[in-house]
């Protein structure tokens, strides 16, 4: 039995949605029912077995358990009980509000496996709040033209709508096509979009002094240019270092992440104190730098194949 | 300082330069005195705190982080100001953020020693955008993609003066520039610069391409391939600019000291080489001399300079730039015979029976201190900047144009560790640079290592192996033709393009452009 394996294997524990973590051609498939329905929207029917959060099973004389993560819709952290000790796998998570997803749950263990996206102490996100109001403010400026904001299609793209709609936007948000299915799934599971109309075979001046949301990929693609006056965000934890914004032609960074940055990566390690923690996925040395100097067991758990900017 | 934080973020996410031009001069005219002319000078790059150097940054930081941490961190974002704006940790008791001019008092009123500390308590009262501009507008150098003209346009657009009258008195004035924007707000006269030695912009010259002029209308003499400078001298004080204005006086102190005259001259500075028996030695002798702030006694000796004057700006107090070349030729001939012969000379005049016999005379030049010849209309006034038909420069075969390095690249064999590979580009129509050919040879290793270090640091994106660069440095490029291509969005393509000199002293908006090189298609 794996956790996220990066290759299809017979028996797959799978903490949340994004292509890194779930691949397609398990035989079976463990996951929250949020996360299967998401995988299966994105991989056709697939074989699963539907664990909601708090509830376990029992394989292999392990207790199983998922418990929110708070990263997108469906994502847990996954809890392995044996023998009296406890290892939780965190899968990506972040501790910040997130109208779209339940909130990241801490959960006592003694080996703490944890992801480490943003583990450099550059990386404080601001509140969203304040990119928000950002974003509002670039639209408000440009009512000729409009606002594209790349976000990745699972979890950014609505987070990104959903807080738009929390700071009282209530005009249509148009959307890139490759979202439609994804905005739905999430309308579905109760999460409130507001009014979704497709940016696609739009007249550009139907767009002008609107926002547009669409795939990082497709902000300097040819699908772009329908667009009229465009001025290019970006909603990425990257966008905190200007160069990474510029070389990505971003003219509106917006840093909103759906990763635990720097101080809620440490905040965490320090309430649950575990005696052990594996550090994995993204800057597995500075946070093993910080552990050291706070006398906590660390060690690094190098995993192939996971880098992947755009869910930042 | 959170408006001043915000333009600087502003700028470096805008790439059109009319849209930055339009982000500077709306704050400079919704900004008080004295920040905005802070700020100006910022952008300008003629601030200077001495009391700040690069490593009190560092310094500041070393005793806040863990060293290790601090060093991933630097590493991974590429820029030490950034770094330390990200990390510091946000002060929740945060009072009033500072603004710029009590930023430059406070360190400009401290010490070296001190400036560390007080530097950080000046980042307890700041956000992470505003820690990012404070340590940027401490340490000079803002990399946000503006030149000094581009800021000085900005200005002269904010309140609808011209670029060139601005252009004229700026070197005159210090910071904070009272005086330059209660001229621009109509509060005051142009600011009255008597008896203050400051440079004045000069005149250049269009490539002459095709054309061919009457000699009755224009005067021939040699373009020197040196670096043109000019002397302005009080009788109180001499100071030596170089072509952007910089002033390298410290450079050629030698030359500041002979000069007995009173007034501003146009030159070219030379160093006086034995090989051409005591003739103008070639650039690279030169070289040797530039880019220092200071000069031994020894190097002195071995690259002695002088100045070939060609022409009159001030004689005395008397202006002279309203008159006729004819006029200032004479004043400047007698001008220089009052002068230093060893430090100053006078740049001959070619005599040529008609254009066709020019052409053969600068075919037989061989002398590797000229660069072909210099065409100058008699009737003409003394004009700052470029303007159309006064003043031409006809280049010696090969063919140069000056180019803007775009993109870098690793070379191979035992280049394989630099960017040695360099595409550079030319001025469009529209003002956009579009590339026009690559070279990877021509320049010196010592020159390699610099240039390797230059695309390192002014690398703006990354495109796989291919690392695109701030539009900022000059290559002068030398090729055999040019012809017609539709494989390059310019048009053309050059035959054994190499990089024939870097032209660190020329401003990237003075390169050529492609039509230029289109008129060299032959």
């Amino acid at each position: 039995m794996w956790i996220d394996p990066s290759q299809a294997v017979a028996r797959a524990l799978v903490t949340h949605g994004h292509a890194d973590h779930a691949r397609s051609g398990h035989g079976t498939v463990w996951a929250t029912p949020e996360t299967l329905a998401i995988m299966a929207l994105r991989y056709g029917t697939e074989m699963g077995t539907p664990v909601p959060y708090g509830d376990g099973f029992e394989a292999n004389g392990v207790k199983i358990s998922f418990h929110p993560a708070g990263h997108v819709l469906g994502s847990a952290q996954i809890l392995l009980e044996h023998a009296g000790e406890r290892v939780i796998v965190t899968g990506d998570y972040k501790r910040r509000h997130d109208p779209t997803c339940a909130a990241f749950e801490p959960v006592a263990c003694d080996v703490l496996i944890t992801e480490a996206t943003f583990g450099l102490p550059v990386f404080n996100h601001p509140p969203i709040e304040d990119e928000i109001a950002k974003l509002l403010d670039t639209r408000a400026a440009h009512p000729d033209g409009c606002v594209v904001v790349g976000a990745y299609a699972l979890g950014k793209a609505q987070r990104v709508i959903a807080e738009l709609r929390r700071a009282g936007y209530d005009a249509p948000i148009y959307i890139h096509g490759a979202m439609q299915k994804m905005c739905d799934l999430y309308e579905a599971h109760g999460v409130p979009l507001g009014e979704l109309i497709p940016a696609t075979g739009l007249a550009k001046g139907e767009l002008r002094g609107g926002i547009v949301v669409a795939p990082p990929s497709a902000l300097n693609d040819r699908w772009a240019r329908r667009l009229p006056e465009p001025v290019t965000a970006m909603a990425s934890g990257w966008m905190r270092v200007r160069q990474r914004a510029r070389q990505r032609n971003v003219e509106l960074p917006l840093v909103i992440s759906d990763h635990a940055d720097w101080n809620e990566l440490t905040e965490t390690l320090l309430e649950l104190r575990p005696s052990e923690t594996w550090i994995t996925h993204g800057r597995t040395d500075a946070l093993g730098r910080w552990c050291e100097l706070h006398q906590l067991k660390a060690r690094a758990l190098d995993l192939v194949g996971r880098e992947d900017e755009d869910e930042g | 300082m959170q408006a001043f934080a915000a333009l600087v973020d502003a700028l470096v996410y805008t790439r059109s330069r009319d849209a930055k031009i339009r982000l500077i001069a709306d704050y400079l005219r919704a900004t008080p005195d004295p920040d905005r002319g802070w700020a100006l000078a910022a952008l300008a790059g003629t601030l200077s705190i001495a009391t700040v150097k690069a490593s009190a940054i560092r310094a500041m930081a070393e005793e806040r982080f863990d060293p290790l941490l601090f060093r991933m961190s630097r590493d991974y974002v590429g820029d030490t100001a950034e770094t330390v704006a990200l990390m510091w940790p946000d002060n929740p008791a945060r009072t009033s953020p500072p603004s710029v001019a009590e930023v430059i008092d406070l360190l400009n009123a401290t010490s070296r020693a001190r400036a560390p500390s007080v530097l950080a308590e000046l980042m307890d009262r700041l956000d992470a955008d505003g820690r990012y501009a404070l340590l940027k507008l401490a340490t000079g150098g803002m990399r946000v993609g503006i030149s000094a003209r581009l800021a000085k346009t900005a200005f002269a657009q904010s309140f609808g003066l011209s670029v060139d009258d601005v252009e004229e008195v700026w070197h005159a004035l210090r910071p904070p520039y009272a005086e330059l924007f209660a001229w621009g707000e109509g509060r005051a006269d142009r600011p009255n610069l008597a008896n203050s030695a400051f440079f004045r912009p000069f005149m250049l010259a269009h490539p002459l391409e095709d054309s061919v002029v009457d000699l009755s209308e224009f005067a021939a003499e040699w373009k020197w391939d040196g670096i043109r400078i000019q002397i302005a001298a009080t009788g109180g004080e001499t100071r030596l600019f170089s072509r952007g204005g910089d002033e390298v006086t410290a450079a050629f102190p030698e030359i500041a000291a002979a000069f007995s005259g009173v007034g501003v001259v146009d030159g070219e500075l030379l160093v006086r080489g034995d090989v051409q028996g005591g003739e103008a030695a070639s650039f690279n002798a030169l070289q040797q001399r530039l880019g220092r702030k200071t000069v031994t006694a020894a190097m002195q000796a071995e690259y002695p300079v002088f100045v070939r004057l060609y022409d009159i700006l001030f004689d005395g107090a008397e202006d002279m730039r309203g008159l006729e070349w004819t006029h200032r030729r004479d004043r400047l001939e007698r001008f220089v015979a009052g002068l230093d012969p060893v430090r100053f000379d006078l740049s001959a005049l070619i005599e040529a029976r008609d254009f066709d016999h020019l052409a053969e005379l600068r075919g037989a030049a061989r002398e590797t201190a000229i660069e072909g010849v210099m065409l100058k209309r008699r009737d003409a006034p003394y004009l700052a900047g470029r303007k159309v038909g006064l003043w031409y420069k006809w280049k010696r075969e090969p063919l140069v144009a000056d180019c803007v390095m775009m993109y870098a690249q690793r070379g191979s064999g035992k280049r394989s560790s630099y960017y040695s590979d360099y595409t550079f580009g030319c001025w469009g129509e529209d003002g956009t640079l579009l590339p026009v050919g690559k070279a990877y040879s021509g320049f010196s290793d010592t020159e390699l290592k610099w240039l390797d270090r230059f695309v390192r640091t002014n690398t703006v994106a990354r495109f796989g192996p291919v690392r695109e660069v701030e539009k900022s440095l000059v290559l002068e490029v030398a090729f055999d033709a040019v012809h017609e291509s539709k494989r390059h969005k310019s048009g053309i393509a050059m035959r054994f393009p190499r990089i024939s000199r870097l032209r660190r002293d020329k401003p990237a908006e003075e390169a050529d452009k492609v039509a230029t090189l289109k008129a060299m298609i032959g």
